[in-house]
């Protein structure tokens, strides 16, 4: 696999692409930018990083028209390479100026084709044909000098995800995109993919086309960019060449000071707490099904479970913490039958679950902290008694657990969703690990979070695995996988392959279903 | 230019300042046509005054006319909390009507003191059977319960109709379409001598103490609460959503059938089919007025039963048509509905967009 370091395209006659100056925005009290200013030059891959909340997002939301910024301009390069001011808060005049975006959900309509979807939108509406000779050819010709590969007649739902995210970026190119801004494009592709990806990003851009990529995976930011900045609590904190910079100077830029290090040491497994056997489940689409699969997750372990996402994990947490119901085979928690789960039996045979959509499945939003870090409790007598709530004791046990867990936010009587992404995880680690379960399920317990809260979320897990507990771990970060677990199963169309070792490559190839 | 952006988290003025503010602005509206009638506001809105806090026998008909909204209002309180769309308060009410009479009227051979309980206990029972079948296709097959229990108004209006004229039907009624009258053991107590006023606006009032109580500070509240602002979160902790839903809507219809149950054995003493001139729909601007808030909803049917009140008083008065009533009551509940985007959203005015 090809991490080796890119040229910087000296090549190009330098020339700037964009500029942005002073750019600042506030929401309320909360400064999301301040005073930022960017440039881009032609044919330039500038990798844009920063931890969560830092601003990347508001700010390339300014670039393109979704927000109205505060103060500052945006100058795009026209057609000669002179910059041009942007009018902005308008979408479509950045569009006009060729600047394109491919969000991290992609924006497609599933039942309809590749080619439809590319050129949704930009046709006139009042022509009653539309003209898809023309817009094929034009299509195919930049599928030819990108390397973009996306099968044209096909509904987009049928489409991988890769795929799909090449359909996102034609879309840009078709409508003369020579700016492309690009929110975490690897978060769902298989490392075989990004490299492909990249490669594609290559060709591109020495057609002219320049680059900006918002991520945190440092690791291809140094392989695949030819500048870095990065922004920290809406301030920009660093710019460098990619040449000059290493990943302890970025991540100490990113966080302002140095992350701690997560130190595992080697453990025997124990007993085994946690076994599938033969277990399928129905999903709502066909690939998402689990087809009988068996699982054993002993205790002291962490079991790492790696795949790009949509490829059964969801239905095998889902089995895990309840929610879904075995077509087949049979489940056992520490020898006892839970064949026919529910979430409160899976609560009770001490299994806690952190889900993967913290937001809308981890919290009520609108109820209180405190309120939230009982939800899984209510039948407690501590935490209630003949249906009435305890109203003191929840409030004493919430100002414990958001101490002991540092959760930070206006208060635990506050409502939930006023806090920050990192401590609702926070709230939700204090409700699953306060009651010291013996099984942990920890599905993408990471995700979006910044490198200070997930590191923390990686020592919780392998304290409770030092503790004795067995530890699920569902990752589409595979650097994560690799460093906190003891053994790693490849989740694929909903089969489990057992990886003999923790070999990066092979995994890919594993997660990608070739054969190893 | 306009845009609109999020707010981030709405101040707590707003939940009181909305609801106070709508009230008063659909009253302003209202002036309006009051002018293209001819009348004066000033005046005009002097005699809705008097006609509802002029005398005793004037606020007296006022709380009549709210008994049966705060038992409506409730009903669709606590649904909507759930997520719960309840429109089908109306049915339920006659539901429970109808139970009244049924057993109240002497068709069956119960008397003395236990008649009255029964009444209450069978009517509330009768309302909250008219929720599970929605519930239930809800639950199972995912129908809205929009439709099913509006829909299932007109089925019970018809049944009424039917029971009307068949087995609900007084024999000593002339033929006319209406019911038995309900024994003297089977009607709630008057409050005031000489007055309509009866104690099913106790009952009410209790009832709504007890709804806010548990709402705030019971588990099957919290439950309720959880279900209801977020049914994913509060399934995969464990609570059971559905039996959650199935209780509040048996709830709901029973606070439904109780509207009808007090109608019928506290103020009119027998059934028709014009029992209630749309109590059932009028409980669920009720409840929106109120923010959901079973406190609020006390508050919210005193105001709206004012309005109508009022409005017959000033119309008799001056000759407008009470109508007007019922524009003051959409109207407040558009300007809720509205005051509820504007707490989520704040809109901001930008000057034309130059760079």
């Amino acid at each position: 696999m090809g991490w080796r370091q890119r040229q910087p395209n000296i090549s190009m006659t330098q020339s700037t692409a964009l500029r942005l100056t002073g750019l600042s925005k506030r929401f309320g009290s909360v400064v999301a930018t301040d005073d930022v200013s960017l440039t881009l030059e032609k044919g330039e891959v500038l990798a844009l990083l920063g931890e969560n909340g830092a601003g990347k997002t508001t700010l390339m939301n300014m670039l393109f028209g979704h927000y109205l910024p505060d103060a500052g301009t945006v100058e795009v390069a026209d057609e000669s390479g002179t910059l041009q001011s942007l009018p902005l808060g308008h979408p479509q005049a950045a569009l006009a100026a060729g600047v394109g975006m491919v969000h991290q959900h992609f924006a497609l309509a599933e039942n309809i084709n590749t080619l439809d979807n590319i050129t949704l939108g930009s046709e006139p509406l009042r022509s009653f044909r539309r003209n898809r000779n023309s817009a094929k050819a034009k299509i195919d010709g930049i599928i030819e000098r990108s390397g973009l590969n996306a099968p044209l007649n096909v509904p987009v739902g049928r489409l991988s995800v890769g795929e799909r995210q090449r359909v996102e970026i034609l879309k840009a190119l078709y409508r003369d995109a020579r700016i492309l801004v690009l929110d975490e494009p690897t978060a769902v592709l298989t490392p075989q993919e990004a490299d492909t990806l990249f490669d594609n990003i290559k060709t591109m851009t020495e057609d002219g086309l320049s680059v900006i990529f918002i991520s945190h995976k440092l690791r291809e930011v140094l392989a695949f960019s030819d500048r870095i900045a990065v922004l920290r609590h809406g301030k920009k904190v660093g710019e460098m060449a990619t040449a000059d910079a290493d990943e302890k100077v970025i991540a100490r830029m990113m966080v302002g000071a140095d992350t701690p290090k997560v130190a595992r040491t080697e453990m025997a497994p124990g007993t085994p707490l946690l076994k599938l056997s033969d277990v399928s489940v129905k999903g709502r689409a066909k690939r998402d099904t689990l087809k009988g699969v068996d699982l054993t997750v002993n205790a002291h372990e962490i079991l790492g479970i790696a795949g790009i996402s949509g490829n059964g994990q969801s239905e095998l947490a889902n089995v895990i913490s309840g929610l879904a119901q075995p077509s087949a085979g049979t489940i056992t928690v520490d020898d006892q039958d839970v064949s026919k789960p529910s979430p409160g039996a899976m609560v009770k045979a001490g299994i806690g679950r952190i889900p993967e959509d913290r937001h809308h499945e981890g919290i009520v939003g609108a109820m209180s902290v405190a309120e939230n870090m009982v939800i899984e409790r209510l039948d407690d007598p501590a935490i209630q008694s003949r249906g009435l709530l305890k109203r003191d004791a929840i409030q004493a046990n919430a100002e414990k657990l958001a101490k002991a867990y540092d959760v930070r936010g206006p208060g635990v009587t506050a409502a939930s969703r006023l806090l920050s992404g990192g401590n609702i995880q926070k709230l939700i680690l204090a409700r699953v690990f306060e009651r010291s379960p013996r099984l942990i399920l920890a599905n993408q317990p990471t995700r979006g979070l910044d490198m200070g809260a997930a590191a923390e979320v990686g020592r919780r897990l392998l304290e409770a695995r030092e503790r004795g507990a067995g530890v699920v771990l569902i990752s589409e970060d595979l650097d994560e996988i690799l460093g906190l677990a003891d053994r790693i199963v490849v989740i694929r169309d909903g089969n489990l392959v057992e990886a003999v070792s923790h070999d990066r490559e092979q995994i890919g190839l594993m997660m990608a279903g070739e054969p190893a | 230019m306009i845009r609109i952006e999020p707010r981030e988290n709405a101040s707590r003025a707003f939940a009181f300042g909305i609801p106070v503010l709508s009230a008063v602005i659909s009253l302003a509206f209202a002036a309006i046509p009051l002018l293209a009638a001819g009348a004066n506001p000033i005046t005009a809105y002097g005699e809705m005054i008097k006609g509802v806090f002029g005398s005793v026998f004037a606020v007296s008909e006022m709380l009549t006319r709210a008994t049966p909204l705060i038992f409506t209002g409730l009903a669709a309180a606590l649904a909507f909390r759930a997520k719960l769309w309840n429109i089908g308060a109306e049915g339920q009410l006659y539901l429970g009507a109808m139970a009244a009479v049924a057993i109240g009227s002497g068709l069956f051979d119960i008397s003395g003191i236990l008649l009255l309980p029964l009444i209450i206990v069978l009517g509330a029972a009768a309302g909250a059977a008219g929720m599970m079948a929605p519930t239930y296709l809800k639950v199972r097959f995912g129908a809205d319960e929009v439709v099913t229990t509006l829909l299932l108004n007109f089925i019970i209006l018809i049944f009424l109709q039917m029971m009307l004229e068949g087995p609900l039907q007084d024999p000593m009624g002339l033929g006319w379409p209406q019911s038995a009258p309900v024994l003297d053991q089977g009607m709630l107590p008057p409050l005031m001598d000489r007055m309509r006023l009866h104690s099913g606006l106790i009952l009410a009032l209790v009832l709504a103490a007890i709804a806010q109580f548990m709402l705030a500070r019971s588990v099957w509240g919290f439950k309720l609460r959880a279900v209801g602002e977020n049914a994913a979160a509060a399934r995969h902790a464990g609570i059971n959503v559905r039996r959650s839903l199935f209780g509040v809507a048996a709830i709901s219809g029973a606070l439904a059938g109780l509207a009808g149950v007090s109608e019928v054995a506290g103020l009119k003493g027998y059934l028709t089919a014009d029992l209630s001139p749309g109590f059932g729909y009028t409980g669920i601007v009720v409840a929106m007025l109120a923010g959901l808030s079973p406190v609020g909803v006390v508050i919210a049917a005193l105001f709206i039963a004012s309005v109508f009140v009022g409005a017959d008083s000033m119309s008799r008065a001056m000759g407008v048509s009470s109508f007007l009533a019922d524009l003051v009551v959409s109207m407040s509940l558009l300007c809720v509905l509205v005051g509820g985007f504007l707490t989520k959203y704040r809109i901001l005015r930008t000057k034309g967009a130059t760079a």
